[in-house]
């Protein structure tokens, strides 16, 4: 089964996201979901805007599930990511690995959002209450430390 | 070839994309961003600190030191913060 990717301005439905994966089969014996929230640390955030990059995005992810897929065994998978303004506690992200056992779907979905978070092309910049504009969110190097969990 | 910037390096650039014919000994990434810096103000301020600078040739990732003969579209941009 290919892996579901979408990018788009609108939000996702997990329910029904994960009714899809399930839909009329009886060989999946775990789903494990990440969804990702705008957050706001200290009341200060308006909304958060993502930009992307519309003719890589959907590449870049499509390559990191494909890598995913040869990894664990895959019974489902899917990514989708938002982009443009979304107000704090929106949510940004979903992915769902559906698998026979739990530490597939597990591992899929963290390895998944590991690399979405460092290889897929997406900028967040902030927009306070004051009206101003917060800038551009920094990368973290917890983030690229984060994979080399994933290195052999 | 057209190039397009994204984000912080979008804004300090001044424009999302542009088409441009490169000098001929212009044969890497590296070699493409030092050719940037030099067309002005905005460009050296942008690409200041090149080792910032990520970049995709025809939407894949690739390094600093790869050659850029033959690509189409090639963006470049801040380390990634999606997710």
């Amino acid at each position: 089964m290919p892996a579901t990717i979408r990018i788009q301005a609108e939000p996702f439905d997990l329910a029904a996201e994960s009714e899809k994966l399930l839909d009329g089969r009886a060989d999946i014996g775990a789903l494990a979901s990440f969804t990702g929230y705008v957050r706001d640390e200290d009341g200060r955030l308006s909304a958060l805007e993502l930009e992307h990059y519309p003719g890589m995005a959907e590449d870049e992810i499509g390559r990191v599930a494909a890598k995913a897929e040869s990894r664990w065994e895959l019974l489902g998978l899917t990514a989708i990511h938002r982009y443009g303004k979304l107000a704090p506690g929106d949510p940004i992200v979903l992915v769902i690995a559906a698998a026979s056992h739990r530490r597939a779907a597990f591992e899929a979905a963290e390895y998944m959002m590991d690399y979405l978070k460092t290889r897929a092309p997406f900028w967040k910049k902030e927009h306070l209450k004051d009206g101003t504009t917060g800038g551009w969110v920094e990368a973290k190097d917890a983030d690229d430390s984060a994979l080399l969990r994933w290195k052999e | 070839m057209k190039l397009l910037y994204f984000a912080w390096l979008r804004e300090r650039v001044g424009k999302p994309e542009e088409n441009v014919d490169l000098p001929a000994d212009v044969a890497t990434v590296a070699d493409l961003i030092a050719w940037l810096k030099g067309r002005g103000e905005e460009f050296e301020y942008a690409f200041e600190a090149p080792e910032l600078i990520r970049v995709a040739v025809d939407r894949v990732h690739v390094e600093h030191d790869t050659a850029i003969t033959g690509a189409r579209e090639i963006a470049m941009f801040p380390p990634m913060t999606g997710g």
